[in-house]
């Protein structure tokens, strides 16, 4: 549709991304409170969420500090857990590549799983959509998500150490990391990455300094690519 | 109680390198084509690391001292069913959610 204004693409994406503050919401919310609980003060907390944007390598980050791991596997597991994010960037590149340097570098630092989940789908059905619409698609869907990912963040980190105890709260990161990944187990390769990383993750849980995360991330990441290229070859012959 | 320094550390490191990531392809490569092993093996990357985490924490819990414990573990069980069945994410936390309360309240 030629007549769309970026404006109007621009709201668009606003409405379309509005249902995750759900997520957001909740998830801002309990990093807030969980960092709080480790320790770290309203600074620490807001400026790992906003410079980080990535509630899950945060929460990773967090838990391994929690269990004293060397600073340096707190970061190699976070990234990891973050390693997505390239896969996004590559994904989108045809689509915004040409778009201006500074718009691409923001765009980059706005890069979340759901900014990324709803323009990946927009693009393929918008073939026609200019440079120009794309990336105003791209900042609208970034509208509501962003500042409700900061403000959820203050608001856990405000409440933080008031949250009583009968409320478990040490079980809420695991809960939320198994809604996460469970729906997202689609295919078979993705359920099969899950499967070795959980049995490597146990069996090796006796390593030191959370080495055997790292071996389990590993070799999870490789099942899934080999059983997702075993597929597509058996669906090609 | 983590160390300040190590804090800030951390929040640095994972504040470039994240960057790093979602900048990498869109900023510096443009729009030129990848290997399609390398974006095969960066697909699976989440979900192979965050159930090696999540695991240990299910079976060994840090808050019962590393003993398994049922209500953690049986509201664990309960979230992998209702995320695989709805496939919701909202839902399935409130499930999970749900199960380690009740649980937890019938243990006592």
């Amino acid at each position: 549709m030629p007549t769309e204004t970026t404006k109007s693409i621009f709201l668009t994406g606003a409405r379309e991304a509005s249902p995750f503050i759900l997520v957001v919401g909740p998830f801002g919310l309990l990093f807030g409170v969980v960092a709080t609980e480790a320790g770290l003060n309203v600074l620490e907390t807001m400026t790992f969420s906003i410079l980080v944007i990535a509630g899950a390598a945060q929460l990773t980050a967090l838990q391994l500090m929690t269990e004293n791991a060397p600073t340096i596997i707190v970061i190699i597991s976070a990234l990891a857990v973050n390693l997505r994010m390239a896969m996004y960037s590559a994904s989108l590149a045809p689509y915004i590549g040409p778009a201006p340097l500074w718009q691409r570098a923001l765009a980059a630092y706005f890069l979340v799983d759901q900014s990324y989940g709803l323009a990946a789908v927009k693009y393929e059905s918008e073939p026609a959509w200019t440079v120009r619409q794309r990336m105003a698609y791209f900042f609208g869907t970034i509208a509501p998500v962003c500042p409700f990912w900061y403000l959820s963040t203050l608001a856990g980190a405000l409440i933080g150490s008031s949250v009583p105890e009968w409320l478990a709260l040490d079980f809420a990161m695991p809960i939320t990391f198994i809604a996460l990944i469970a729906p997202a187990l689609r295919t078979r390769a993705h359920v099969a990455a899950a499967l070795v990383s959980i049995t490597v993750a146990l069996g090796l849980a006796f390593l030191p300094y959370n080495l055997g995360l790292l071996v389990a991330g590993i070799a999870g990441m490789v099942t899934g690519a080999e059983v997702e290229r075993q597929t597509m070859k058996r669906a090609a012959s | 109680m983590i160390d300040t320094t190590t804090i800030w550390i951390v929040i640095a490191a994972l504040g470039v390198g994240s960057y790093f990531f979602r900048f990498v392809f869109i900023g510096l490569i443009g729009d030129r084509a990848l290997p399609s092993w390398i974006l095969r093996h960066l697909r699976y990357t989440a979900v192979a690391v965050l159930p090696g985490l999540v695991a240990p924490l299910v079976v060994w819990p840090p808050a019962t001292e590393g003993q398994t414990d049922g209500p953690r573990l049986i509201a664990a069980l309960v979230t992998i069913a209702v995320g695989l069945w709805t496939r919701n994410v909202l839902l399935t936390i409130a499930a999970g959610a749900v199960a380690l309360y009740l649980g937890l309240y019938i243990a006592g």
